[in-house]
């Protein structure tokens, strides 16, 4: 048994070890905002929409709980922090933390909706919940602008040093450092026994259970957990155009995120951001050609993409990694 | 090694390129940033002002001021957190002199905190809640105010023997504008009034038509955004409200020229009050309607349309007065003020609040040569939007 416990704790321990290819990643990430000025905000976009997508990643890629409602906490946490900002309050750390806790407690009451019940059920239950928060931000116009959008947003500078300004250069490097962070603790997290458990309950929930997982307190708390991740999106999403307006809840942002995963593949952290890169990327591109058109194109990208290509980026990605044994850190030693 | 190599040129190359892309053309240029929905529910929008700034362009040539006018189309799909990033990459990035566009109001005002902060123009040729000018000073409308519209049809129906209205708007800034601005006028000449709102997004007018057909009014007072109108219309007929003798008044939107035709002879006898049919009698009108067919296969234009144009018109006349000085504080200045005649009848930017007075005109729906028409039969001259006014006062 005990010699079991210690091929575990090897096998994490290795898998927590940072991979060259990692490093290369994130600093491709940080060194874009030197190279392309132009599109810092495009770039502010990508980022929070990777977090979102790592968000949606915990639960579908690690937990396999699929969602089609996964809107609902980033729209929470979009008008919590801009109720906040609104509100004279507005730092935006403070209203990150505050956006994460209420998603994250909306996903906490919410979870066991999530746990009982197949995925048949659970697309139908979320999908409703983010319907219901939906009308309710549209009725509620006292306190969400309506359809109109929540007005008058002022964001104070990040720390008190870093003002917002209207090239995005605050903007691109703050959502970039909360995504790192929010990455880092979802890595450890992952490669962390609470992880291996999730992988547990998703290939086998039975199995899970006899082995002596309580699957429902678990995936309770991983939904949880990506509800706060979800809010944190948001909250970068009101911060950054400080300025939210009913679409954060609209269907479509739910859509856009499980595409956005699964052109990134679910399950290994990374796939979220990649994914967030290749889609905007490409509607951005696309739109600029054709402004009239380019959904058609992109709808052709997808379909496409989703029956053939798929192996490409993930193929690429295994590539990357195996045929360059020099880059891995694995490698060497 | 090579393949890292081969990547990193070619970044090099694409931001080498980008860099030389914005230099060319700096210099006498005046770039207009078109924000419009292109795509999406609100397309028809996006399609007819994008029309008209063309047909402007292709008449009146694109210098003024001695400044090129280059005009950047963006769609933003109706989504107002796109709205911003596009006003804000325009004004950082192609250094635009002017932001035009807006089809909605929720994305005039996500692009006005922009404006401000820039201080660039943004030239509203769409969006129609009265508010909206209020959001920066650098806003400019060429459009119309729902109150401007409305509050007219509430005298019209007082003097028509109208005593009781239902109303149906969308909910969202305009609607409600058009609805309180109605029934507050239309109270104080001692009319009753009902009111419902039906959502903007995915509207089913049914449920509502049928609470509407239930109170039994004299007239059912209805606004929903410009392209909505069709559907709208076949439901009301659907509803057999027509035939119970409910006289359908609003304004104009419902029976927008541009989809007039598809809406069909249902339309007939609905009475509206606008700024802008494609019917108004006038040289200036006869003129705009025959160029803009011919340049779009047939397609009639709209009151978005005359907008467009007219916005185009205004940024055009803004340069020559400036002498192509594209200073934003200088361009608003010169576009205070500035009188001109449209397609739709004279025109005048108010100084004091930047926004359009004009004249509304009472229509009624007919058929005119197998065509269907929006026809004036009254004017109210040089009406000021009413909620600015009465702010004034």
């Amino acid at each position: 048994m005990s010699h079991l416990q210690d091929r575990v704790r090897a096998s994490l321990q290795a898998s927590r070890r940072w991979h060259i290819a990692e490093i290369v990643f994130w600093l491709i990430a940080l060194g874009s905002f030197w190279a392309f000025p132009r599109h810092l905000l495009l770039m502010n976009e990508i980022a929070i929409l990777a977090l979102f997508a790592l968000s949606l990643d915990l639960i579908l890629g690690f937990a396999g709980i699929v969602s089609l409602g996964h809107a609902a906490f980033l729209g929470l946490g979009a008008y919590a922090a801009g109720l906040l900002a609104k509100n004279g309050m507005g730092d935006p750390v403070l209203g990150l933390v505050f956006a994460m806790v209420v998603s994250g407690f909306a996903g906490l009451l919410s979870s066991p909706l999530i746990v009982k019940g197949n995925d048949l059920t659970r697309l139908m239950v979320t999908l409703g919940v983010v319907l219901i928060l939906h009308e309710i931000a549209n009725s509620w116009a006292s306190l969400t602008g309506g359809a109109d959008g929540l007005q008058g947003i002022t964001i104070n500078p990040v720390l008190g040093l870093f003002a917002f300004d209207l090239f995005g250069k605050t903007a691109y490097l703050y959502s970039l450092s909360v995504l790192f962070v929010l990455f880092l603790v979802a890595r450890r997290m992952m490669n962390s026994p609470f992880g291996l458990s999730l992988r547990a309950i998703r290939d086998n929930q039975l199995r899970a259970a006899a082995s002596g997982v309580p699957p429902s307190q678990r995936l309770a708390l991983a939904y949880t957990i990506a509800a706060a991740y979800a809010g944190a999106a948001g909250a970068l999403l009101a911060q950054t155009s400080q300025f939210v307006s009913l679409d954060v809840l609209d269907f479509h942002r739910s859509a856009d995120v499980m595409l956005v995963l699964i052109i990134g593949g679910p399950g290994y952290l990374y796939g979220g951001m990649i994914g967030a890169v290749v889609f905007k990327f490409l509607q951005d591109t696309i739109a600029a050609f054709t402004p009239q058109y380019w959904m058609f194109w992109i709808g052709l990208f997808l379909v496409l993409f989703v029956l053939r290509g798929r192996s490409l980026i993930h193929g690429g990605v295994k590539l990357f990694m195996t045929r360059l044994p020099w880059l891995s850190g694995r490698g060497r030693s | 090694m090579a393949i890292r190599r081969q990547v990193l040129k070619g970044a090099l190359g694409l931001s080498l390129a980008a860099a030389l892309g914005s230099a060319a053309f700096a210099q006498d240029a005046a770039k207009v940033g078109l924000i419009l929905p292109m795509t999406g529910p609100f397309a028809s929008t996006g399609k007819q002002i994008d029309a008209a700034v063309k047909l402007f362009l292709a008449q009146n040539g694109a210098v003024f001021g001695g400044k090129k006018i280059e005009i950047i189309l963006k769609d933003d799909t109706g989504n107002a957190d796109t709205t911003r990033r596009l006003a804000q990459e325009l004004v950082v990035n192609d250094k635009v002199a002017v932001l035009a566009g807006f089809g909605l109001t929720p994305l005039a005002l996500a692009a006005a905190q922009v404006a401000t902060q820039a201080k660039v123009p943004e030239v509203v040729m769409a969006a129609a809640t009265a508010t909206i000018t209020e959001a920066s000073p650098y806003i400019v409308r060429t459009s119309f105010t729902l109150p401007q519209a409305s509050e007219p049809m509430a005298d019209w129906a007082l003097k028509n023997n109208i005593k009781k209205v239902f109303t149906v708007v969308t909910d969202y800034g305009p609607g409600i504008d058009a609805e309180t601005s109605f029934a507050n006028k239309f109270k104080a000449g001692g009319g009753t009034v009902e009111s419902v709102r039906v959502p903007l997004r995915n509207p089913d007018f049914a449920p509502f038509l049928q609470r509407a057909s239930e109170a039994k009014p004299d007239a059912l007072f209805v606004f929903v955004p410009s392209g909505i109108g069709a559907q709208f219309m076949k439901q009301f007929v659907e509803r057999g409200l027509d035939k119970a003798g409910v006289k359908l008044i609003g304004p104009g939107d419902v029976v927008d020229d541009d989809i007039l035709e598809s809406i069909g002879d249902v339309a007939i006898g609905a009475i509206t009050t606008h700024h802008y049919s494609v019917a108004h009698d006038s040289a200036a009108n006869k003129a705009f309607v025959t160029a803009f067919k011919a340049a779009n296969g047939g397609m009639r234009p709209n009151f978005m349309a005359v907008a467009g144009y007219d916005g185009m018109r205004v940024i055009a006349e803004a340069l020559k007065k400036t002498n192509g000085n594209t200073d934003g504080d200088a361009l608003v200045a010169a576009m205070k003020g500035l009188s001109l005649e449209s397609p739709r009848g004279p025109i005048l930017i108010d100084p004091d609040t930047r926004d359009i007075v004009q004249n509304i005109y009472v229509r009624k729906t007919e058929k005119k040569d197998g065509e269907l028409f929006n026809v004036e039969f009254a004017i109210i001259p040089m009406v000021k939007d009413p909620v600015k006014a009465a702010k004034k006062q």
